[in-house]
């Protein structure tokens, strides 16, 4: 295994930096996925809890924020099982909302259970990642905002990745598999066999 | 063998038992890998965090099992908890326990559940012995004017 340049990321994106709000209720985890977004040159903001979430992207209640510009959130990173406001709760809360709708947002989980993967990500989520985190996912995370983060559509699996071993999926994906568009975000080709099966039965 | 050397092999040495016999795993070599000049105290940091957590959860989990109507929801909800952040860090066997202690809470079968209470501890206190006897170890390296070893998969 050799020993990652981690500090060549900063400079070969030029000046973009990218604000990545993470929510997750383990400080450990808060820790852990601040220093991969920082490592990976992004703005972090952690938080413990789906309703402090809220409250940052100024959507609880009433309180219409400071402009909304000021505290731009290019990606949201979100545990699921957290007490209180689950990831998928706070999902569909930023979903819902008209305001920060367009703002990505990542699940992350210990537990790969296909109907939790399949509910977040037909609510809108761009990813669905399988703790740990790895550094491998954040630097997907950051190519996915360098090209727009808006990428809805993918046809197979011909995503460019610098690093194409796939350290969060649950299955290896077979790369010469055919598949026809299906809306769902260039990332997710991690997704399990069944998931993908059942898409392609859709389409 | 001069002693920068010498405590360099008994680093390498006492790391390498602890992947093999199972106390870390590969997250923890991901840990190392995120710790650099900017960050040399990264690894200790989040491990103390983590022996934090743990030692809450573990007071958490007595409490809660000892209550006259055990609430194995909130017992399962503690051991998840615990999975994670020991899963975070790479100790293994910790994690592992947490596995069988959620098969417990499941069947509610209280016995079971308080025999992994009692491993549980028991791997936890172990895993923070040999965590605390490598960072020790580095320091020692590093007082002596050495550089750690980087551990490689």
């Amino acid at each position: 295994m050799a020993v990652e340049d981690i500090g060549s990321g900063c400079s070969s994106s030029g000046d973009q930096e990218f604000h990545v709000l993470a929510v997750d209720d383990s400080i450990i985890d808060r820790k852990v996925i601040e220093r991969l977004l920082k490592i990976s040159c992004c703005k972090v903001t952690a938080v413990e809890s789906g309703s402090r979430a809220l409250q940052y992207l100024g959507i609880d209640g009433e309180r219409s924020s400071l402009g909304f510009d000021e505290l731009k959130v290019n990606l949201i990173i979100t545990d699921y099982s957290m007490p209180g406001m689950t990831g998928y709760e706070l999902l569909k809360k930023i979903k819902g909302s008209t305001k920060l709708r367009k703002i990505p947002v990542v699940i992350m989980s210990s537990e790969n259970i296909l109907a939790r993967i399949d509910r977040c990500l037909e609510e809108g989520a761009e990813d669905f990642l399988m703790k740990p985190v790895q550094l491998s996912d954040v630097e997907r995370l950051r190519d996915f905002m360098l090209r727009g983060g808006e990428d809805r559509e993918v046809v197979g699996c011909k995503r460019k990745t610098r690093d194409d071993s796939c350290s969060s999926s649950v299955l290896s994906c077979d790369r010469d598999h055919p598949l026809s568009p299906i809306s769902v975000s260039a990332m997710a080709h991690c997704k399990p066999i069944s998931k993908r099966s059942r898409l392609l039965a859709t389409d | 063998m001069e002693i920068v050397g010498q405590l360099q092999k008994q680093f390498v040495d006492f790391s390498t038992s602890l992947y093999g016999e199972g106390f870390l795993d590969e997250q923890y070599l991901q840990l190392q890998k995120l710790q650099d000049e900017s960050n040399p105290d990264f690894v200790c940091e989040v491990v103390s965090l983590f022996f934090d957590d743990s030692e809450k959860l573990l007071n958490n989990l007595a409490t809660a099992l000892q209550q006259q109507v055990v609430d194995f929801k909130q017992v399962d909800a503690h051991v998840h908890q615990f999975k994670g952040s020991s899963s975070s860090i790479g100790a293994q066997r910790v994690k592992n326990m947490c596995v069988a202690f959620r098969n417990f809470c499941e069947e509610k079968n209280l016995d079971g559940c308080l025999r992994c209470l009692q491993q549980l501890n028991h791997e936890y206190f172990l895993v923070k012995n040999k965590l605390e006897t490598l960072f020790r170890l580095e320091r020692q390296i590093v007082e002596a004017g050495g550089t750690v070893p980087v551990i490689v998969a």
